[in-house]
């Protein structure tokens, strides 16, 4: 959200602040202080989000600072007199600063910056969430209450916490082995540049291409692609995924249990006919025609695919155009129990040999109409976050392991190889020195993505198929959509922005604060 | 012709002079009836000035544009076209907040037509235009542009929502025949999965498609005026004609092999996939959806009529079911340039101009099907004449966006769930009743 905010507006206050403060430096008419054009450029030029806020709040502290030497007069007068020239003393070198007026003159376009784009909206947005829909009828808090009843900005919340928990981690952890790893190796630079790229590319472009790998289908999901081969290298699929008997109470055999069975008990001398349906043409089409079974001893019967092309044929009964499905296993089961097995012949028939007389039924079992197994469901409900993170990581590692380098190249070498002549092991130096030695890059990195999973938007706009939506979406997509997306309750959605906004302003202000420290 | 209530026939009889219907106004047949009167040398516009803004762009755009040269030249008015994109509130609201809308404006949604009717940015319809909707359109399309008791718009082009697109080399294969009813379409369903392909290619990721399915089954079996209500929220979703509609549906949600990759998949496929998967990869038989599938067709290289044939949306009860969505045209600022223009669009003369370029299907039942290039159209606006009075408009598009028309939200939330679990009629409804409670309760 703010680094939305804060590419434009940066570009513009450049601009503005640039026009603005021509306008009132007139009057105090220094020709010293109309040459040189600061406030523009120190607000314009800090792109990156992160750096920006810094900027901007140090602006504000310098603005607190340079009325410091009134102030502390007038507090002086409110003290002792005796302290009256201690308070003298130290109002005398404030002087040396610019005049109170001029500073404020200065600080004037960033001020009025800084109130036209981050205050007002925020009040406006606090101001807002008090309202309905339609913006005339005061609900209180009643927006705040429905965020924390309704199930579906629940599960949005839930699943923001989710992606706080899992993706900072995550991101943090892979780039710290990648920046160590890559520091070691020749092309380093190189390594550097490939993980890099997937930031080159705009989240939208990601989530486009990460929505094509997850695809279901084999031939198209990367994803599926990938389990599907090594899967199939264990354990291949084979006979006839699909097919099943006829629903309807003519067709002499049923579906139980995954496996198929005849309704009726099978005599020995009589055949058993067990007609499917289910499978196209084209997978049969170099089947022999199917047999009636020859009678004689022994329980004998045929398996074939009932089912003409273009309609017609006679139902349950075998058609000269029918083909017979060979290389199906088929059981004899008497009181539960298998008696025997036996595999159809090419034009669909089978024999049992060598049974004893007796009544049976024949059942063709589970494992010949086993669907090929075809992948994992990544956009389904139940796995669509973790998939949506994955495309994060791959987005941000490379980032994260830039920043993690620069700190890596920054640590003092002499300490890593006083370890390794006191006989550490790779492992202890990396546990014992390299980290904790990184730890200010790699909290400076974490705290970052904390602030970025927050607002994470794209990814799962463009990634979660419509369906799966309610189910993979976070709290600053429910923003959005609540309040422009076709929901057209922008109460509801300033109370959801302002509940970010306060999920965020935490780390932003640990974050400033480090910043502040460092440069302490 | 025959079905016409006898004012449509007294206003055919006097048709160049239109003056009949609710025309109230003073002097029927003397001044403003003179563009609809046509021919004749005079042009009473001539040196006006007319701006008409629509979403169209492209082919769409040129297309209109010669019915836009065939008013000028009629009228002698001079009319320019401004394009809106793709969002057309967008495009309008500074415009109209500027103070210089267009003349005229056509709206891709009649919820638009309340929302400018509300800020007053709309005028009413004048006497001459009221009359060809009533000569031209049954009284619910006059109902539909209407607002506070006023005529503001009128459909001008329509999209035809209730088709049953079908692979016809799949259907040879089964020895299937295109399906009269519901039941017939079940069978076929069926049919089609016992000779190996699925029937049925659901884009259930998009939750458009599924309102327009449920929407024909309960025009089908609940009949017009239940539309109505249901459209209106007036009668709530737990009612039993939702129930009758919800469980014809749960005949095709209720069994995987009917349904391409199983709920599951449906639920993962979005819209144009779906055509795809029928026409191109050829793994299923059948897409429902309207007749702006013939877009998608392209390098499938199925041809329309050919291999992709239409069958109309089966009856699932007693209504032969005809959805529509489609256009408006307003009139922004009120000068009799605007208000011909307008009046030209919902004649039989303009509609006529317009049928003859492609892409184009009118509302308009006086429009003949013989005017249309292609058969397909001709047999979609066929079955518009023929379904007469009970023409709706696609209820979500009727309903609260926040209800009708958002992602994850709403009737397409719930009815996604329902296709994840369809024994559920009951629960579905209770969800579809609370959801619609809360958008139209603003």
């Amino acid at each position: 959200m703010t680094e939305r905010l804060d590419g434009p507006q940066a570009a513009g206050g450049g601009e503005s602040a640039a026009g603005a403060s021509s306008g009132p430096s007139e009057p105090p008419a220094d020709p010293s202080s109309d040459s040189p054009q600061p406030g523009a450029p120190l607000s314009g030029s800090d792109t990156p989000a992160a750096s920006d806020t810094p900027a901007a709040s140090d602006s504000l502290t310098a603005s607190e600072e340079s009325p410091a030497g009134p102030a502390a007069a007038g507090y002086a007068t409110a003290a002792p007199p005796g302290a009256v020239a201690t308070a003298g003393a130290a109002q005398a070198p404030a002087r040396l600063g610019p005049s109170p007026r001029l500073a404020v003159t200065f600080l004037l376009p960033a001020v009025l910056l800084l109130v036209a784009w981050m205050i007002y909206p925020v009040v406006y947005s606090i101001w807002r969430s008090l309202f309905d829909a339609t913006g005339d009828r005061f609900v209180g808090l009643g927006n705040y209450v429905s965020i924390f009843t309704d199930s579906s900005t629940l599960t949005t919340i839930r699943n923001n916490v989710i992606w706080v928990v899992v993706a900072p981690i995550v991101v943090t952890a892979l780039g710290l082995v990648f920046a160590v790893l890559t520091e070691r190796i020749r092309w380093s630079t190189a390594f550097k540049l490939v993980l890099f790229m997937p930031m080159a590319v705009s989240l939208l472009a990601a989530g486009v291409i990460f929505r094509l790998v997850y695809e279901q289908d084999p031939d198209k999901g990367v994803a599926n692609a990938i389990i599907t081969t090594v899967h199939d290298a264990f354990s291949s699929s084979a006979g006839y995924p699909g097919a099943r008997p006829r629903e309807n109470d003519q067709a002499p055999a049923v579906v139980q249990g995954g496996a198929v069975v005849t309704r009726q008990q099978a005599q020995a001398g009589t055949p058993v006919l067990i007609p499917l349906v289910g499978l196209t043409q084209d997978a049969v089409k170099d089947a022999a025609p199917a047999k009636a079974a020859p009678g004689g001893d022994g329980l004998s019967g045929t398996v074939w695919l009932d089912v003409v092309r273009g309609g017609g044929g006679t139902l349950n009964q075998i058609d000269p155009q029918e083909k017979g499905l060979a290389g199906v296993t088929v059981e004899a089961v008497s009181g539960g129990a298998v008696k025997a097995t036996t595999e159809t012949a090419a034009d669909g028939t089978f024999r049992f040999s060598g049974l004893p007389a007796g009544s049976y039924v024949v059942r063709l079992p589970q494992s010949n109409f086993t669907a090929p197994f075809n992948g994992l469901t990544w956009l389904g409900p139940s796995l669509i976050t973790p998939a949506i993170i994955g495309a994060y990581i791959w987005v941000w590692a490379g980032f994260a392991m830039v920043l993690i380098a620069a700190g890596l190249s920054a640590i003092p070498r002499d300490a890593l190889e006083a370890a390794r002549i006191d006989g550490a092991t790779e492992w202890q130096v990396f546990r014992r020195i390299t980290v904790p030695l990184l730890s200010p890059v790699l909290l400076v990195v974490f705290v970052t993505m904390i602030i970025n999973v927050l607002k994470v938007f794209d990814l799962v706009f463009i990634i979660a198929p419509g369906s799966v939506q309610p189910q993979a979406n976070v709290v600053a997509l429910e923003m959005w959509r609540v309040s422009f997306g076709g929901g057209g309750n922008q109460g509801l959605g300033s109370a959801l922005s302002i509940f970010l906004l306060v999920l965020v302003v935490p780390f932003m202000i640990f974050n400033i604060r480090r910043f502040r420290r460092d440069e302490g | 012709m025959r079905k016409l209530p006898p004012i449509m026939v007294a206003c055919l009889a006097l048709a160049a002079a239109a003056a009949c219907g609710s025309d109230t106004g003073g002097q029927p047949a003397a001044s403003g009836s003179a563009p609809a009167a046509g021919g004749g040398a005079a042009k009473p516009l001539e040196g006006m000035k007319v701006e008409v803004a629509a979403k169209w762009t492209g082919d769409e755009q040129a297309n209109f544009e010669k019915v836009l040269k065939a008013f000028e030249e009629k009228t002698g008015a001079k009319v320019t076209y401004a394009s809106t994109g793709e969002d057309t509130g967008a495009y309008l609201g500074p415009r109209i907040q500027g103070g210089n809308p267009p003349d005229v404006a056509i709206l891709p949604q009649p919820g638009l037509v309340q929302q400018y009717a509300d800020e007053n940015a709309l005028k009413p319809l004048s006497a001459e235009v009221q009359a060809q909707i009533d000569q031209n359109y049954t009284p619910y399309w006059k109902e539909l542009g209407s607002a506070k008791g006023q005529v503001y718009g009128v459909l001008v082009k329509a999209a035809h929502k209730s088709l049953v697109w079908y692979r016809q080399s799949a259907y040879d294969d089964a020895g299937a025949q295109p399906a009269s009813s519901w039941d017939d379409l079940i069978k076929n369903a069926q049919t089609l999965s016992d000779s190996g392909v699925s029937p049925f290619a659901l884009c259930a990721a998009s939750g458009w498609t599924l309102t327009d399915l449920f929407e024909n089954v309960y025009l089908s079996t609940a009949g017009p005026e239940n539309y109505d209500k249901l459209s209106k929220h007036e009668i709530p979703w737990t009612d039993a004609s939702v129930k009758t509609a919800l469980e014809k549906l749960a005949q095709v949600f209720g069994k995987k092999e009917f349904m391409l990759g199983g709920s599951s998949g449906a639920l993962q496929t979005d819209f144009p996939t779906c055509v795809t998967q029928v026409y191109a990869q050829k793994k299923a038989a059948m897409v429902i959806e309207a007749d702006f599938v013939a877009a998608s067709l392209g390098q499938s290289g199925a041809k329309v009529g050919e291999e992709a044939k239409i069958m109309p949306f089966p009856k699932a009860g007693d209504t032969a079911p005809v959805i529509l969505g489609g256009d408006v045209a307003v009139v922004m600022k009120d000068n009799k340039g605007a208000q011909a223009l307008v009046e030209y669009l919902a004649s039989k003369e303009g509609g006529e101009v317009w049928a003859k370029q492609p892409g184009y299907l009118s509302p308009n039942r006086n429009v003949s099907p013989d005017n249309y290039p292609d058969d397909l159209t001709k047999q979609l606006a066929q079955t518009i004449i023929s379904a007469g009075e009970s023409v709706r408009y696609d209820m979500s598009d009727l309903a609260p966006s926040a209800f009708g028309g958002t992602d994850g939200k709403g009737e397409w939330k719930d009815l996604q769930d329902f296709l994840r679990n369809p024994s559920d009629v009951k629960g579905a409804q209770e969800k579809l009743e609370a959801d619609a409670a809360k958008a139209f309760k603003k």
